[in-house]
């Protein structure tokens, strides 16, 4: 491998001994990998130093030293316990953890909550921004255009390649924290220009226009392609940032999905040639009215009982515009005494979403608008859900295998009506 | 398939050895939402080896998919100790190299011949990732020994 002089000085120690346990375990990833060096990074994202019960069990940690223990033997992989620093290149920590406002709606009990904080503190008092969401490009974190990123978070990483032409592969939890602490990561994949260009062609041949279609159009490429990179052509218009959100977070579910190019709209495919740069052309892989019902039905596959006990919204976490349909969508009527309605979001969001109104609008329609995670990361639905309806195709792929309950999957609006009857009366229109 | 004891070279991604009897996928696997940690069982919804635990077992499968979360969920498995034994698979991937990396088992890509055409569930593999060497006793000839 090709080590620098300042790499070389963390690794000899010369930098300290947290720098030095993050350096051996990038190196050996790195090693892993095929990967001959490693390129600067001034943007990580991750989940620092976060615990459960299970790892404070495990280490015997207790809440005053569980941040060096567990960033030292699990983040770090280090079988020595060290003093972590602070970081020192810009860091911020995706979501975790139980929202501080409306824990009691998520069920959490108050020992859990203090566990959340104490490692949220913990983690800020090191120097790392609470962005507490998976949308960290909705809440203040947006990279350049070819800046060298480390994020965890496989929608987010899908959107920072693809619609913001920055740079970075999936990255994990350990390796995100040992970037924290270095600034460098391995120089392979999404950092080097001849891994970003596409393998697959999809023709897109049905209008993609709503949130819908474009979840329903990720879910079939990410199927379609796995962990290639697809360039899309044909009938889609300019996708909203919410679009590229679901569609990402879709493609990255069902399959690998890193990064994808749709001609004349993301930065690096001006044109399809440009997108496949010197890969031959590849088959035609279509998307027509076949594979859009197929599509439909396979995320539909998840629920044959239509009274809906549940509607989560907010995955990947919603944006401003989201929360804005959503109670143009309630209209001021009340969701069925049967369901509940939860909306996940940033604090970012949440702070705006607060001072217009729209957080007390869902409050008095019988909702909550809830922050740093979602029912898939947390674990918690409301107290005996069978059903849930979802806009969200990552969110369906996802919660009914994490929580043994059904999904139906359909537009937000077909979820606000079910919130509002209970029932699912969704429709592929 | 042909019965008898087969020979595969690949690139070594962890170091170690270890043998035992394969858990074959043609399908990628998930981490986080896919796995589950404390049994080492796959929960994936449409996933072949849907219920099955890959604990002791030498995994073989084409690669990783889904969640970032990949890496922490396999370093889970290694403290509950439901890891695999090992691991062979033929797509490199950010998440997967990482997971081998902490989950610390022998692990192995690029292999001269494929090792999902080669190995099947229940088939006696040795794995020397050290020297990049698998050797495969179908489970065929073991059931005639």
């Amino acid at each position: 491998m090709k080590l620098t002089d300042a790499d070389r000085a963390m690794l000899d120690g010369q930098e300290g001994k947290a720098r030095q346990k993050a350096m051996e375990l990038l190196v050996r990833y790195a090693e892993a990998l095929g990967a001959e060096g490693f390129v600067d990074t001034n943007n990580v994202a991750g989940v620092p130093g976060s615990y459960s019960p299970l790892l404070l069990n495990y280490y015997q940690a207790t809440a005053e030293n569980a941040y060096d223990i567990v960033y030292s033997r699990f983040d770090l992989d280090s079988d020595e316990v060290v003093q972590v620093p602070r970081v020192n290149v810009h860091s911020c920590h995706l979501q975790g953890g139980i929202d501080p406002e409306n824990w009691q709606t998520l069920g959490a009990k108050p020992e859990s909550l203090q566990m959340s904080l104490d490692s949220e503190n913990a983690a800020a008092g090191h120097g790392i921004r609470i962005l507490k969401t998976c949308t960290p490009y909705l809440a203040g974190n947006i990279p350049v255009p070819g800046e060298h990123c480390a994020w965890m978070e496989s929608s987010a990483v899908v959107y920072c390649n693809s619609v913001l032409g920055a740079r970075t592969n999936t990255e994990g939890r350990e390796s995100t924290s040992a970037a924290m602490l270095t600034g460098r990561i391995p120089d392979w994949g999404f950092h080097r220009d001849e891994f970003r260009h596409a393998s697959h062609h999809i023709r897109v041949e049905v209008p993609v226009a709503d949130l819908m279609d474009w979840g329903m159009l990720g879910y079939f490429v990410g199927a379609a392609v796995g962990e290639r990179i697809p360039v899309l052509t044909g009938r889609f218009g300019a996708p909203e940032l919410v679009h590229h959100k679901h569609f990402g977070a879709a493609a990255a579910s069902s399959g690998g999905v890193e990064m994808y190019h749709l001609v004349g709209v993301t930065p690096e495919a001006p044109t399809l040639q440009a997108a496949l740069g010197p890969n031959s052309r590849p088959e035609i892989i279509p998307y027509g009215a076949e594979q859009r019902r197929r599509t439909y039905e396979e995320l539909n596959s998840r629920a044959s009982d239509r009274a809906v006990d549940y509607v989560m919204l907010g995955c990947p976490h919603a944006a401003l515009e989201q929360i804005e349909e959503i109670c143009r969508l309630l209209a001021g009527r009340k969701i069925h005494p049967d369901c509940q309605l939860w909306i996940f979001t940033s604090r970012a969001v949440r702070a705006v979403a607060d001072a217009r109104g729209h957080t007390r609008i869902i409050r008095e329609s019988g909702g909550a608008l809830i922050t740093d995670t979602c029912s898939a990361i947390a674990q918690a639905i409301p107290p005996g859900t069978r059903v849930v309806a979802l806009d969200s195709a990552k969110q369906t792929h996802y919660l009914p295998a994490i929580m043994g309950i059904q999904a139906w999957f359909g537009s937000t609006r077909d979820c606000i009506e079910a919130a509002l009857t209970g029932r699912w009366n969704g429709v592929l229109r | 398939m042909s019965s008898g004891t087969i020979t595969l070279h690949g690139r070594r991604v962890v170091g170690g050895s270890a043998e035992g009897e394969a858990l074959v996928t043609h399908e990628t696997i998930s981490g986080w939402g896919g796995v589950n940690p404390m049994s080492g069982t796959i929960i994936e919804t449409r996933h072949e080896l849907r219920g099955q635990s890959f604990k002791d077992r030498i995994l073989v499968f084409p690669g990783a998919k889904g969640s970032s979360g990949w890496s922490a969920v396999f370093h889970m498995t290694r403290l509950t100790g439901t890891s695999p034994r090992a691991m062979l698979f033929n797509e490199m991937t950010t998440k997967i190299a990482l997971g081998a990396v902490v989950m610390r088992v022998p692990s192995l890509t690029d292999f001269d011949r494929d090792p999902l055409s080669v190995i099947e569930t229940g088939d006696w593999v040795r794995v020397d990732a050290d020297r990049g060497v698998v050797e495969v006793t179908k489970a065929a000839a073991r059931q005639a020994s």
